[in-house]
């Protein structure tokens, strides 16, 4: 079925792929979809909906657990889906993968589990300026808990962190690096390779928050050499509630669990209790195993697209949107950067991003306008929020001139 | 669901030029308002003679909703008594919240609020003036305000 789009090697056949997602044939307040906010969660193929659902319907028992035959098929389900996390960003082995529920879980198991027992007063997180807030309240948390200080590299009015300012902002009282691979408010792509060697050339390791880069270019953490990498299913085309750390086994051994439960244990009495082996230590409990059967899905169906054909086409689709977006009086794009994910973050002078987004709901269109959970790039920017409209593998050409009509009539109502 | 309904004139003209926009100094008392779900926020300086609002100025930044809401309120409550504003409060309450809920005939130019009631998601932008409105009240009213 969607697995068998045969396209020469510069096509790539957007309405196609639209066909794939059925959410997107629904209507809204009378008018179809137009869907242009998977940053801040993707739709799903009816193949990972089908996958889910066959779990549910055929495969389904605890992990781990029985002996009897429906647990082993969920269980080997399960394992497949680490199996196919593992290739998909090139992990050294399945022990570094770990099943959280999503990126902050994955941020929040680092904090917690790797930066707690290791932080000394006066050690030093070093963040960066456009991190999304999941990528900097666990670290307040965990400053607060160690007398650790956390600290923030800038970024320029484009909204570009570069390597030399990082590594300007690293000492050696610094433990840990902290940034996104893409920003979600601004798109910016991050020189993760380059900031992993500047991190490292000062004895502090890298974390990287790849929520946003996942669905959109390749990502290959051994290339990349960061210590951890942390995203979400729910933004690459896959369930929600499910996500992923990928850890250094070398740091994930030395690591103590950060929850007890179930799963994560070899024996338990009531004076010792003998953890389990990786990934499983970091594992308390029964783990969202449709969820992962899911993500497998998700992740075949990205691979039966090809992604770097669906870089290639978002990439046209940023260009296209930049240009008409630039176009429209009085609006002002919030994030320049020249190498951007396909995300675009804007104001129009006298219309409240607010006000914006209900107009444009009214014309069937979704984007996302607030924040982002990015308070302090807004702060930056002196915006008390953005309008933003981001595009994933089934955005067509289409939406955005349903995008820039849509603009045209918020234009209207305002005068 | 009509757009004309919620960005009806009355409100589009409060955004465009907002009634009573200010800040009154100095003031009995004032209150900060802030809804963190649009970044909007809203600071109510007002003055008191008795129990009656004798003057008052919104000043911030939000959405048409908010500020005409704001606007708005300030012109409908300039001069009002404290228990009229109360009545007033609840009347907007539940015009705001109550889809079939009857526009009172003594709320006037407010009743241009009522559109917001089809669009839930709008309806704190319209009732944030009032809460921080209700704050700068509570707070002339709290005796160890030295206001």
């Amino acid at each position: 079925m969607n697995a068998k789009l045969e396209m020469t090697p510069n096509e790539y056949d957007a309405e196609r792929v639209w066909r794939d997602f059925p959410i997107l044939r629904r209507e809204v307040h009378g008018r179809p979809l137009v869907y242009l906010d998977s940053a801040a969660s993707s739709q799903r193929p009816a193949s990972v909906i089908a996958a889910v659902d066959r779990y549910e319907t055929f495969h389904h028992a605890n992990v781990h657990r029985g002996v009897h035959q429906l647990s082993q098929e969920a269980t080997d389900l399960f394992e497949r889906a680490r199996a196919r996390v593992r290739g998909y960003v090139n992990a050294g082995s399945t022990r570094e993968v770990v099943f959280t529920r999503g990126t902050t879980e994955s941020i929040n198991l680092v904090a917690q589990s790797y930066a707690r027992p290791r932080l000394q007063p006066g050690d030093e997180i070093l963040l960066t300026a456009l991190e999304h807030h999941a990528n900097i309240v666990p670290w307040q948390l965990v400053a607060a808990q160690t007398g650790a200080v956390v600290k923030a590299a800038p970024m320029d009015r484009r909204g570009v962190v570069s390597v030399t300012d990082v590594a300007a902002h690293i000492n050696e009282r610094t433990k840990i690096v902290a940034c996104a691979h893409v920003s979600n408010a601004l798109g910016t792509v991050l020189p993760v390779r380059e900031i992993a060697q500047v991190a490292h050339d000062r004895g502090a390791v890298l974390l990287v928050d790849g929520a946003q880069a996942v669905p959109h270019q390749r990502v290959d953490v051994a290339a990349l050499d960061c210590d951890f990498y942390a995203f979400s299913s729910h933004k690459m085309y896959g369930p929600t509630g499910i996500g992923v750390l990928v850890g250094r086994e070398r740091l994930l051994e030395e690591m103590p669990p950060w929850q007890g439960g179930g799963d994560m244990i070899l024996t338990v009495s009531f004076e010792k209790t003998t953890f389990n082996t990786l990934p499983y230590k970091f594992e308390a409990g029964t783990p969202n195993i449709s969820g992962a059967v899911g993500l497998a899905a998700a992740i075949d169906y990205i691979e039966s697209l090809g992604l770097q054909k669906i870089h290639a086409h978002e990439q046209r689709l940023l260009e296209s949107a930049t240009r008409q977006l630039a176009a429209v009086p009085g609006l002002d794009l919030i994030g320049t950067a020249p190498d951007k994910a396909a995300v675009i973050s804007f104001t129009i002078d006298g219309i409240h991003p607010h006000d914006l987004g209900t107009i444009l709901d009214a014309e069937g269109v979704a984007i996302r306008t607030g924040h982002h959970c990015a308070m302090p790039v807004m702060e930056f920017f002196g915006v008390p929020a953005t309008a933003r409209a981001s595009f994933a593998c089934y955005t067509r050409e289409s939406d955005i001139d349903a995008l820039v009509h849509a603009l045209a009539k918020a234009r209207e109502v305002f005068g | 669901m009509d757009l004309k309904d919620l960005y009806r004139e009355v409100i589009l003209d409060h955004n465009k030029s907002p009634r009573l926009f200010g800040r009154l100094d100095p003031a009995d008392s004032s209150a900060d308002g802030h809804n963190p779900l649009c970044g909007d926020r809203l600071h109510v300086t007002l003055r008191l003679d008795g129990e009656r609002v004798s003057d008052l100025r919104f000043d911030g930044k939000g959405c048409a909703i908010s500020v005409a809401s704001a606007s708005l309120m300030c012109e409908a409550v300039k001069g009002k008594r404290r228990e009229e504003i109360a009545h007033l409060f609840g009347e907007i309450h539940a015009v705001l919240t109550h889809h079939d809920a009857p526009i009172p005939e003594d709320l006037g130019k407010l009743a241009a609020l009522a559109g917001v009631r089809d669009f839930p998601v709008r309806v704190k932008c319209a009732s944030l003036a009032w809460h921080t409105l209700n704050a700068a009240l509570a707070n002339a009213s709290d005796p160890v305000k030295t206001e």
